[in-house]
């Protein structure tokens, strides 16, 4: 009797045990599979997003010079002096800001405008819609070849019907004048229909009563537009002036197609000049300090622009 | 009064379809140009009136002149091997985000937007010097690795897996299936359309990308659609090839072209929440 008191005693103990193991090892898992799960986003992250910018940290600091295995010197902040010193680097940062507004400013008025016409859901708007946004679904380096013909001295499409009504051309993409214009004009007619959609699904948000209250009020379609519809469609200009200018710093397959930055570094942007000095150049310390400073740049804009959107969230995503 | 609303909407087609016609021009002459025939005269090579006879002649030409079937295979693997890889890192991500609670979570979370700001296209080139210490340059896994990880798909996951009602787990849990059961049979079924939207996103973004492939393919074997067409548009330089060019240019664009015509509604929602991310 006792001895089986006994073992029903110790069986419990060791019931006991195997269940706060049991416990123990369910607790150890439910801690471990998050990480589990985020290891290999994780381990991708951090080799090809975080470590690089340790890496061009390190690498800016140092000279290394391309093919004579010599080793690499310390030169401190001699690389962003370099950078900052040389004039095709100044020309591209000062190019990359005419390039930004150039196309900012018609790229969020075309978008509107065509979101605006085409906003209806009849047969007519769907197919105008479908132009508008095929641009932005071929590859830029394609929108480069057919760009290409159409800037052709002469015989090239732009060239050959401005002749038609008399008009002769300028060099599109040789007067280092107007090149980067050319390029600006390239790149608004890839992206307006991509921006578009956000105005349109920003404008479907826009309750109906609203615009029917400004009718009943009188208000014309100017008034409309700006009293009511630009106010209420502020969140996605925010929103949308942020992905262009992400997109526009870090976007340079036309360049390196048509025009390699030329003529004379009329048409080198920042990436474009980062490009070079890696890819072509072999300046390793040149390009990683350039790289960061763009790395800033891009940073400055996200969190300077989460504040905006932020601010704006109450009424859009 | 009436009068004058209909002429003003008349107009405003008007205005409508030239400025699209103006928008289509570039694709409308390439369709025109990659059908003429070569002795047709270089000299209206710009016109946008058709032949009269259309050929497929420069379609063939830019096939043999260009190794267009390696660089559709090249691209393929890339853009295959790419989506693959995210679906898996994406779905497991876009699931601890959504379903777990542990600590740390939401500055884990903050760091994997990063990579919105930090576009790859930015860091060429110290993830250039990254791939070629894992021996990866030129080479395609070279190409895909800086993308297997994706805050836009972990992102897009996370909201569609939040989105989704909590009832089907619970049942599921309570019969004792385990955290990959449920991923796998329970809330992968039902997240599908995310799945795909960031799949379109996907792919067409990885077609479509030049500047790094650029950077790490070297031999000609491993190069991709875009980077045969940049050296196919350099090589027509002086413009006797426009309609080879034009060609070429065609068929680099005809599968998101035709997909893109074929599933229309799906992609146009696909980028519209493709730029919900930030």
């Amino acid at each position: 009797m006792s001895l089986a008191g006994t073992t029903g005693v110790l069986d419990a103990i060791r019931a006991d045990a195997a269940s706060t193991a049991a416990r123990r090892k369910r607790r150890l898992r439910a801690w471990l599979l998050p990480w589990l799960l985020l290891a290999p986003s994780l381990f991708f992250l951090a080799l090809f997003t975080y470590l690089p910018i340790a890496r061009v940290l390190v690498e800016s600091l140092y000279d290394r010079p391309h093919g004579t295995g010599a080793a690499a010197t310390f030169v401190g902040l001699g690389n962003y002096a370099k950078v900052f010193a040389d004039p095709a680097f100044r020309q591209a940062a000062a190019n990359n800001l005419v390039y930004a507004v150039g196309v900012l400013v018609p790229t969020l008025v075309l978008a509107l405008s065509f979101a605006l016409a085409v906003q209806r859901s009849t047969r007519f708007s769907a197919v105008l819609r479908t132009v508008f946004f095929f641009p932005s679904l071929i590859p830029l380096v394609a929108a480069a070849s057919l760009f290409f013909f159409i800037f052709l001295p002469d015989v090239g499409l732009l060239d050959y019907y401005l002749a038609k009504v008399g008009v002769s051309g300028p060099n599109w993409l040789g007067d280092s004048d107007i090149a980067l214009w050319s390029v600006i004009g390239l790149t608004v007619w890839k992206n307006a229909g991509y921006y578009m959609l956000f105005y349109i699904a920003g404008l479907q948000n826009i309750p109906r009563d609203t615009i029917e209250a400004a009718m009943i009020d009188g208000a014309n379609a100017w008034q409309r537009l700006r009293y009511v519809l630009l106010p209420a469609l502020a969140p996605t200009t925010a929103f949308v002036l942020v992905i262009a200018l992400i997109q526009l710093l870090t976007s340079v397959d036309h360049v390196i197609v048509l025009t390699k930055g030329g003529p004379s570094n009329a048409t080198n942007l920042v990436l474009y000049y980062i490009f070079q000095s890696a890819h072509e150049n072999f300046e390793v310390g040149k390009a990683a300090a350039a790289t960061l400073m763009s790395v800033a740049v891009l940073l400055a804009i996200s969190f300077g622009s989460l504040r905006v959107m932020e601010r704006g969230a109450g009424t859009d995503r | 009064m009436r009068m004058r609303r209909h002429l003003s909407a008349a107009l405003l087609a008007a205005l409508l379809c030239a400025v699209a016609f103006l928008w289509a021009a570039p694709f409308l002459w390439t369709l025109v140009a990659s059908f003429r025939p070569e002795g047709a005269g270089s000299a209206d090579m710009a016109s946008l009136w058709p032949a009269f006879a259309p050929t497929v002649d420069n379609f063939r030409n830019a096939l043999d002149s260009g190794s267009f079937g390696l660089y559709y295979l090249n691209t393929f693997i890339v853009v295959a091997g790419v989506l693959a890889v995210q679906c898996v890192t994406v779905s497991l991500a876009g699931y601890a985000f959504a379903r777990l609670r542990f600590p740390g979570r939401d500055a884990v979370f903050y760091a994997f937007l990063l990579q919105l700001m930090l576009v790859p296209p930015a860091l060429i080139v110290p993830n250039l010097a990254t791939v070629v210490d894992l021996g990866l340059y030129d080479t395609l896994p070279g190409v895909m690795a800086p993308y297997f990880a994706s805050a836009f798909g972990t992102f897009l996951m996370r909201q569609t897996f939040l989105g989704l009602p909590r009832d089907f787990e619970e049942a599921a849990a309570i019969d004792g299936a385990p955290w990959w059961a449920i991923v796998w049979y329970v809330l992968l079924p039902m997240a599908k359309p995310g799945l795909i939207a960031f799949a379109i996103v996907s792919v067409t973004a990885h077609w479509n990308e030049f500047l790094w492939p650029l950077m790490v393919i070297s031999s000609p074997d491993n190069q991709t659609l875009t980077i045969g067409l940049a050296a196919f548009t350099r090589g027509a330089e002086g413009g006797k090839e426009w309609g080879v060019l034009a060609a070429g240019t065609l068929l680099v664009m005809a599968p998101l072209a035709l997909a893109f015509i074929a599933f229309q509604r799906r992609f146009v929602d696909s980028f519209v929440f493709s730029g919900v991310k930030g």
